[in-house]
């Protein structure tokens, strides 16, 4: 999951802007920082060599320096921002071989489900997606708010309750990686990690229709089933019955999720989720 | 039966047995021993007779000194609180590596959100307001603050709000939600426990009090101050607590609000932030960082203030570009205001809404920048002291210039996207709050120490504090840092990656150095106490200090001064010195003249008092206790409001008998000073 | 020590530049007091604008419920705010009865005051149970939530001042124009206008602007 060995695009622009500002700003805090300690060492009291001079209050270059310096930086990094922040938004498009692919993820408590409306299959906490295609991706909560992170391809995203957010990735290489959810929800939360699978162009419409043939049916009832508060260990696959099954969720005709079932009214540390579990 | 259930409904509201966690031994067992000790120290001093002397000259004080004194004492009680919570939660990250750990998630949970609760309102808030209470009206050259009586109240509900925290440890449950309690996990459906309404009443009681500290100093700051001190003839100190305290006055109503809103919504099914009926959560994103951001700057502004009285006073020269300094003080106090939106870079904002956010936030690392320099070039050709207060002070410089670089680069939208909510911005943001709030407050505490108390503080366990603190730091936050460019999100109760590991395991090491710097600073207390007479600062002026606070004796009379000090220009102490050296012996035999005083009153404890049960009674829905709490809490300022004399006359006799002692310490410093 | 080094410093001030106004000390407690008061006011405002604020994103949002224009009855506020206002014409009489020291004509104007201020708050009072009642209480929808709030929020100011008030009418009656009660006779009438303006925009921005179909 190392933010430093990109898998994507996204992810490579992220961490090549991360450590350009870094080194643009090592280059006046590591001398500053040697001229902090090389002041205090030179001009410690037990020095007769040191000069004092306490009338050393004001030098209107020195001032006109001590602005000029952070300001530089300062822009030299604001236009870093300003153009990754275009380049690099969330929504912006990331162009790739083969047709893009359409992924729905919704964050329940505590897992993920994604959904792929053109297959018309969904699945639960893992992710497999074609190399070097563009990935699309619409997201959603059904109850609390969470963020969609998949380190190695790049910025991460909210998902909250009745509002759709959008992110767009591509993952270059073949292998499994890793996504969590990168904002803080509930008892459940450290289990809100998914497996990536990136798999071949080739291979990926063999993978759908293997998941095609499964037996189990996402739709309305199993989808209120699944968004009860509690932890997902298997991973399954759902054929999809109703593609529009996300818009039910965005628009909020599926009601948010439950919570923790409400036992009694009294504040009993872990009437909640803990019981769920 | 059920006619029995409601009047027990009635009278207890949502508390019964199963609220006490009978089956949790570590809060029960914590819960105990903060128990046995409160009531240890209780029946000490019942037994000695001491109290009457605590009531009369502490719980009732209007003293700005004393409250100043009461709310380090209350931060550092509660350090010690929320730094247990610290070690349980890196013990528990370093073991529950594939596993569980010791700490179940609903525990877990709460300790994070106390301690961020913790750490950053009765921590952090209560030691800089202590010290600017303590201090400013010294600097001022006055002799108390412009509401001493308010003063007290504004004590006393930061106490009630920290009481009701600790409370929550054996009574209930503390937020299981995080410190900020983000809706719609914070909403009544998703936290039906009393967690949340613990956390949101406390914070609700000791924010009005710290409204009330803000009012407070803004208002001694602008209108006492004494004759001849001229805004740019102010210390620095006395510039960042105005800085500090307009902030709180314009951010706390803002947290007030959005606090009452969430309230609102779990008390009486609003819908300001639920997900049904329109509610909208990404407006408490935006509420909560609209007082958020600013909140860190009411606390790093007083923190640069000590360390540029401290840098300037162990350097021997005065501040180096006070004007710039000022400038630069009140540059952050307004842009602090403009950048709330950089904590949510990544709800999808637009690109161009990002970038303008980005750069604002990277504005405010130019008048930071401008205050490291200025300080670095007050050092130059200086005569340094490595004192401890000035350990404290380089090691901050060199601390916060590295947070300064990572939260600059947290302000790059596109390098948020990958580290929003990670490890990475926890050490970013300990980086800065202990790297420059605690540091500045131990500087502040070693610096001023032996002007509240009249004794210094032992250098060797000081020294020996810093040590320890300055390298558990690096231990402790370097790892997490390291773990966040891993990929590695905060909150989490357990995790399965094994490159992860290491780095919480050396965290864990680190907060165990952090933990013996604490007890060195605990040692060196004990010690210098009991070395007291040996550490005796009978002239007032320990350090060779600038400003006026060092003009009196050490501790200062309750009149602070005897004449208001006439003030002729910058580090007004220094001149005087000067003065009193070169136009030797000064008018013998000043005449004293009366000095009105306000009287102590116990308003602000009784208020509190009844603040307490007023927000224990809304946590559990006892409604008749609520009433009770309001009429109580109305009653005591009525009372306090009828009464005939409030304040009292200390003769020009016994002012004069006390100064001259002083007097004559000072001769003695000056003489001595011209031997030497 | 160092004193000595800097004698020829000491009244080099290398920051003073032309003539200069000296402070002349301390102000008077009046000033102070009020001084103090104006700021708690800001922060008050401030918390205002929040609700304010709030409003103006949940306008909209009305879940089904209904709209602003459905609901407001202009004559009903517009009766309101000529009691808001009368009263503060009657408080700023109490300010000049108590700076005069008259006190059956502070306790008249207090009394009138008073009425008005309760007058105000019953109105607004039986339109919250009048909306309650037809079922469009403030959990019908986030747009009644904060209508209900801001409107609400200043309705409990107006009922801290009014018993403000009456604890003021007492003070006098018992201690006389004494200097503090004057003081906080000062503070009362800020807060009392203040709470006028903040009238004036809740008025325009939530029944003007809220009722346009």
């Amino acid at each position: 999951m190392n933010l430093l060995d990109p898998q994507g695009p996204v992810a490579a622009g992220n961490s090549t802007i991360l450590v350009d500002s870094v080194f643009i700003m090592l280059v006046i805090v590591v001398p500053t920082i040697f001229a902090i300690l090389g002041f205090a060492f030179w001009f410690r009291a037990s020095n007769p060599r040191a000069r004092y001079r306490p009338g050393f209050v004001y030098s209107g270059r020195i001032e006109m320096v001590v602005w000029a310096i952070p300001a530089l930086t300062v822009i030299l990094l604001g236009g870093v921002a300003w153009i990754g922040s275009h380049q690099l938004d969330p929504a912006a498009p990331v162009p790739g071989t083969g047709s893009p692919v359409r992924i729905q993820a919704v964050s329940l408590d505590w897992k993920w489900l994604f959904i792929y409306p053109d297959q018309r299959i969904a699945t639960v906490n893992t992710l497999t997606v074609p190399a070097g295609a563009e990935l699309k991706f619409q997201l959603t909560s059904s109850s609390v708010m969470n963020t969609f992170f998949i380190p190695q391809l790049g910025s991460m995203i909210y998902t909250m309750n009745g509002m759709v957010t959008k992110l767009n990735l591509r993952a270059d290489n073949e292998g499994k990686l890793q996504g969590l959810s990168a904002h803080f929800s509930g008892d459940g939360f450290p289990d809100m990690m998914f497996d990536v699978n990136v798999v071949s162009p080739l291979a990926f419409p063999e993978w759908v229709a293997t998941a095609a043939k499964t037996d189990a049916v996402l739709n309305e009832n199993s989808y209120r089933k699944l968004m009860q508060q509690g932890i997902e260990k298997d991973r399954p696959v759902y054929r999809l019955e109703d593609p529009r099954l996300f818009e039910l969720i965005a628009t909020q005709h599926i009601p948010p999720g439950p919570g923790p079932e409400r036992i009694s009214d009294a504040g009993r540390p872990h009437s909640g989720g803990h019981d769920a579990r | 039966m059920p006619a029995v259930r409601t009047v027990e409904a009635t009278m207890l509201g949502k508390l019964d047995w199963s609220a006490i966690p009978l089956d949790q031994p570590i809060p029960l067992i914590a819960g105990a021993v903060v128990l046995v000790a409160i009531l240890g120290v209780l029946t000490w001093v019942v037994v000695k007779g001491h109290l009457s002397y605590l009531w009369n000259e502490w719980i009732t004080s209007v003293d700005h000194k004393r409250i100043g004194v009461m709310y380090v004492l209350l931060a550092s009680v509660m350090l010690l609180r929320g730094g247990s919570d610290a070690i349980m939660m890196r013990i528990q990250q370093a073991v529950a590596y594939q596993s569980q750990g010791y700490l179940p998630p609903e525990h877990y949970n709460q300790i994070f959100s106390a301690h961020g609760t913790i750490m950053i309102f009765f921590v952090a808030m209560p030691f800089v307001i202590g010290l600017m209470n303590l201090i400013v009206p010294l600097q001022l050259g006055v002799r108390d603050v412009a509401f001493p009586t308010l003063n007290s109240v504004g004590f006393w509900l930061t106490a009630s709000g920290a009481l009701l925290v600790n409370i929550s440890l054996v009574v209930g449950e503390f937020a299981r939600t995080g410190w900020l309690a983000f809706p719609p996990l914070s909403e009544l459906s998703y936290s039906p426990g009393v967690g949340v309404d613990y956390y949101a009443w406390s914070l609700q009681i000791s924010g009005i009090g710290t409204l009330v500290a803000g009012i407070n100093l803004v208002t001694t700051v602008l209108k006492l101050r004494t004759k001849g001190m001229n805004y740019l003839r102010m210390p620095m100190f006395c510039w960042t607590t105005l800085a500090s305290n307009l902030l709180i006055v314009a951010a706390f109503p803002i947290l007030t609000a959005t606090l009452a809103m969430l309230l609102l919504d779990r008390y009486l099914g609003f819908h300001f932030f639920t997900n049904e009926a329109g509610g909208n959560v990404m407006m408490f994103m935006n509420l909560i960082w609209a007082w958020g951001h600013p909140e860190v700057y009411i606390l790093v502004l007083p923190a640069f203030g000590i360390f540029s009285e401290v840098v300037s006073t162990f350097s021997g020269k005065a501040l180096f570009g006070y004007r710039s300094m000022v400038l630069a003080t009140m540059a952050i106090c307004v842009i602090s205001f403009m950048v709330w939106l950089h904590h949510f870079f990544t709800m999808g904002a637009g690109p161009n809404v990002n970038a303008i956010f980005g750069i604002a936030s990277m504005i405010i690392a130019v008048p930071t920048g401008v205050k490291i320099y200025n300080w670095l070039f007050t050092m130059y050709g200086g005569r340094i002291r490595f004192a401890t207060p000035m350990l404290w002070a380089v090691g901050f410089m060199v601390t916060f210039i590295i947070g300064g670089l990572t939260g600059v680069l947290l302000a790059v939208p596109p390098a948020d996207f990958i580290l929003h909510n990670s490890m990475f911005l926890v050490a970013h943001f300990h980086n800065v709050i202990i790297g420059g709030v605690l540091f500045g407050a131990f500087a502040g505490f070693e610096y001023w120490f032996p002007k509240a108390f009249g004794f210094r503080l032992n250098e060797r366990w000081g020294r020996a504090a810093f040590w320890f603190t300055f390298l558990g730091f690096f231990i402790t936050f370097m790892p997490l840092y390291i773990v966040g460019m891993l990929g590695m999100t905060r909150r989490m109760q357990h995790y399965d990656v094994a490159a992860w590991r290491p780095w919480m395991i050396v965290a864990a090491v680190g907060v165990a150095v952090l933990t013996i710097g604490v007890i060195c600073q605990i040692v060196q207390l004990v010690v210098s106490i009991r070395n007291r007479e040996a550490l005796r600062d009978r002239t007032g002026d320990p350090w060779d200090g600038r400003s006026l606070e060092w003009a009196t004796s050490s501790p200062p009379p309750v009149f602070n001064f005897a004449f208001n000090p006439d003030v002729r220009g910058e580090d007004a102490y220094w001149h005087m010195k000067a003065r009193a050296k070169q136009q030797s012996p000064e008018r013998d035999g000043p005449e004293y003249q009366d000095i009105e005083m306000p009287r102590n009153s116990p308003t602000g404890f009784v208020c509190a008092f009844f603040a307490t049960i007023m927000g224990f009674a809304l946590i559990w829905h006892i409604w008749w206790m609520v009433i009770v709490g309001g009429l109580g809490a109305w009653a005591t300022f009525v009372v306090f409001a009828w009464r005939d004399h409030d304040e009292y006359v200390i003769p020009a006799e016994e002012v004069a008998v006390i100064d001259r002692v002083n007097l004559e310490q000072r001769r003695g410093l000056i003489s001595m000073a011209e031997v030497g | 020590m160092s004193i000595t080094a800097t004698a020829g410093h000491a009244h080099t001030d290398p920051h003073q530049i032309g003539v200069l106004i000296e402070h002349p000390g301390p102000a008077p407690k009046r000033i102070v007091t009020a001084y103090g008061f104006w700021i708690f006011l800001l922060s008050d405002i401030v918390m205002f604008s929040c609700f304010f604020a709030a409003h103006a994103v949940l306008a909209g949002q009305t879940a089904g419920g209904p709209r602003g224009s459905e609901i407001f009855e202009p004559s009903y506020v517009a009766i309101e705010t000529v009691c808001l206002l009368l009263s503060s014409f009657t408080c700023g009489m109490a300010s000049i009865a108590a700076d005069v020291r008259n006190r059956l004509w502070f306790h008249v104007s207090m009394a009138i005051t008073c009425a008005l201020g309760l007058v105000f708050l019953v109105l607004e009072f039986r339109e919250f149970a009048d909306l309650i009642a037809r079922g469009y209480g403030p959990s019908r929808s986030a747009f009644l939530t904060s209508f209900f709030s801001l409107v609400g929020c200043h309705g409990l100011h107006v009922s801290a001042g009014l018993l403000w008030l009456l604890t003021m009418m007492a003070q006098v009656f018992a201690k006389g124009f004494r200097a503090d009660i004057l003081r906080r006779m000062t503070c009362f009438a800020l807060f009392w206008h203040a709470l006028d303006i903040v009238w004036v925009a809740v008025f325009s921005v939530v029944y003007l602007l809220g009722s346009a179909p």
